[in-house]
């Protein structure tokens, strides 16, 4: 009953925080210098009369405001976002289009960021003060001040350009026409360059969290009594002090998902990586701001359902954690 | 106690943070001077490597000096970092004080809002803002304050919460001392160290967000930014890779220097503290 509560409230949260999104795109649009219609057009003044004619009735923006901002939620709630006057398509059919790659990239990225992370916090703690700390926060420090598109830019002249050994652009081979498992692994191989570049600001966050709250845990005395008690060091380690450290990175998850669909946009257009990052890049160069929009509201709602499904795992996963929050 | 400076300088990466913000500092200071004239002149032969003569970074393919756009880049970047942080952090004080000193239902609106706004995907935020609202210095300072503040505001207001209840600001309340008194004069100058270091890591994802602007062609036109130069560069990356490489190494050293002396804050001015997660 409690942890029904807990969920009900959460998606109440999830809610409102699409509604501020949906706010947010609204007004943009109104709060722009000049008039929306020949803002959504793409093109201010240079487009004919009767286009911006046929946004404005499209829009209703001929019509008040709060009259305007009901139409445009109930335009949402269908998943109608609208035409892109580039495109000539309904916004939906292209963002739908290019979602799973995005999807795919970003969450390589998280688990690489996860894994690898929170793999070096614990390997620098355990050793702290010895060489290999020193070298694993040093490479935290550097992960952590670069720009990642700079990184990515780097990684294509290093490990495609001068080594060849990964592609440098797209999702697949092209004209290579592979099948099965083959086809997985071309796919695989053109997403290593992406995924590492998108997930190693994060690897920094991670690794000095993770680093810090282990050694913090080390010295309590609930790590002491199983120590004295015998139990072997790998199993200390392992479920006494990771479990612990795991905690605060949890916390850096949620904030994790908007940053790393953020910098998918960079990733994207850098590696030539077909998904909605991409999709955003070209639609600021086109000034196609419906799609532009509609690929801020797309990412946002998903990471409100990512930041739910891990709520709730973790309401689940630990039992400690406040159901009133 | 020793005193504040030394205390500072005598963490490893205070003085290593001094040393490299200072010296991008004086780039920057000093672009004029050094390189005077107009960065986006074109005044040699196209695409020289770096270590030419007279030209220590080399020209792009326009035949512009790189160490000139460097330098002068360096203006921007630090120009962009410290305003959009100055907005960040006073819209966030502000915020999380009022939250954090009257609680109830204040404290409980400007939280959810704080929290949505950390939620949802801020660069792409700040894309749409610089891009409707056309690319400029103040459009893009602007982008960069908005959905740089939450962190700041939450900061603010755990200080104040914790702070409110303390005796010396009971005594200033029973004293007859306004809030408005109260809060400037008794709890804002107590709470004003991890301000201070939450800023200097503010300013380095400033940067790191002006630059990543740029670089996706939305800087503003009229100034040469590093971000700029690394996306003018991408397109003939696998020729003359430099091009990309060098602003991007100043980006690097300039991040680097805010995030040491952010760490070497934080220890001179917190010595009981811990070591912060990060600028997230």
């Amino acid at each position: 009953m409690e942890r029904l509560l807990f969920f009900a409230r959460r998606c109440l949260k999830a809610l409102l925080v699409i509604l501020c999104v949906i706010a947010i795109n609204f007004a943009l649009i109104r709060a722009a210098p000049g008039d929306p219609a020949t803002i959504l057009a793409g093109e201010a003044g240079a487009v004919d009369a009767g286009f911006v004619e046929r946004i404005r009735k499209d829009y209703g923006l001929d019509q008040p405001l709060p009259v305007q901002f009901v139409a445009y939620l109930q335009q949402l709630a269908t998943f109608n976002f609208g035409t892109s006057y580039r495109e000539n398509r309904p916004v939906q059919e292209i963002i739908f289009e290019k979602l799973p790659a995005t999807l795919l990239l970003t969450l390589s990225a998280f688990v690489f960021s996860v894994v690898v992370g929170v793999g070096l916090g614990m390997a620098a703690a355990r050793r702290a003060g010895t060489w290999v700390d020193a070298t694993i926060t040093a490479a935290s420090l550097v992960f952590f001040a670069m720009p990642l598109f700079w990184f990515g830019l780097l990684a294509i002249v290093l490990f495609s350009v001068k080594l060849g050994w990964l592609p440098s652009y797209g999702m697949s081979t092209v004209g290579a026409d592979l099948k099965g498992w083959q086809a997985w692994l071309d796919v695989g191989h053109h997403l290593l360059l992406p995924a590492v570049t998108l997930g190693l600001f994060y690897v920094a966050v991670y690794t000095r969290v993770t680093r810090a709250a282990a050694i913090e845990v080390m010295d309590q005395d609930f790590v002491k009594t199983a120590r004295a008690k015998g139990v072997p060091e790998r199993r200390i380690w392992r479920h006494h002090i990771l479990r612990n450290a795991l905690l605060p990175v949890i916390t850096f998850v949620s904030l994790q998902a908007g940053h790393i669909l953020g910098g998918s946009v960079l990733v994207e257009t850098v590696f030539a990586w077909p998904g909605i990052g991409r999709l955003a890049f070209d639609a600021l160069f086109q000034r196609d701001y419906n799609l532009l929009l509609a690929v801020f509201f797309v990412s946002s709602v998903m990471v409100v359902l990512f930041n739910l499904v891990a709520d709730l795992l973790y309401s689940i996963a630990d039992p400690r954690i406040e159901l009133q929050t | 106690m020793k005193p504040f400076a030394a205390r500072f300088l005598a963490v490893p990466t205070g003085m290593a943070g001094v040393t490299l913000l200072g010296a991008v500092l004086l780039l920057a200071l000093g672009a004029g001077w050094l390189y005077p004239g107009d960065p986006w002149a074109m005044v040699a032969d196209p695409n020289l490597p770096p270590l030419s003569p007279g030209y220590l970074f080399g020209t792009d393919m326009l035949g512009r000096d790189i160490a000139a756009g460097v330098a002068h880049g360096a203006r921007v970047s630090l120009l962009i970092g410290v305003i959009a942080t100055v907005i960040a952090v006073l819209a966030g004080t502000v915020l999380g004080a009022l939250a954090g000193y009257h609680g109830g239902l204040t404290d409980d609106l400007i939280m959810r809002f704080t929290e949505i706004v950390q939620t949802i995907p801020g660069f792409l935020l700040a894309l749409l803002m610089v891009a409707i609202f056309g690319p400029s210095l103040y459009s893009i300072v602007f982008a960069i304050g908005v959905i740089s503040w939450p962190s700041v505001a939450r900061l603010v207001r755990a200080e104040f919460l914790s702070m409110r209840t303390r005796d010396f600001v009971k005594a200033a309340r029973l004293g007859g001392q306004s809030d408005l008194r109260i809060v400037f004069r008794q709890i804002l100058p107590n709470t004003l160290s991890p301000i201070v270091v939450a800023a200097s890591l503010m300013m380095a994802t400033a940067i790191l967000l002006e630059s990543a602007i740029s670089f996706l062609g939305l800087g503003d036109r009229r100034l040469i930014s590093w971000g700029f130069m690394i996306g003018a560069g991408r397109t003939t990356l696998l020729q003359t890779w430099w091009l990309s490489a060098i602003p991007g190494a100043a980006i690097f050293v300039t991040v680097l220097a805010l995030n040491f002396m952010g760490d070497a804050l934080n220890q001179a001015l917190n010595p009981r503290r811990r070591p912060t997660g990060g600028h997230a």
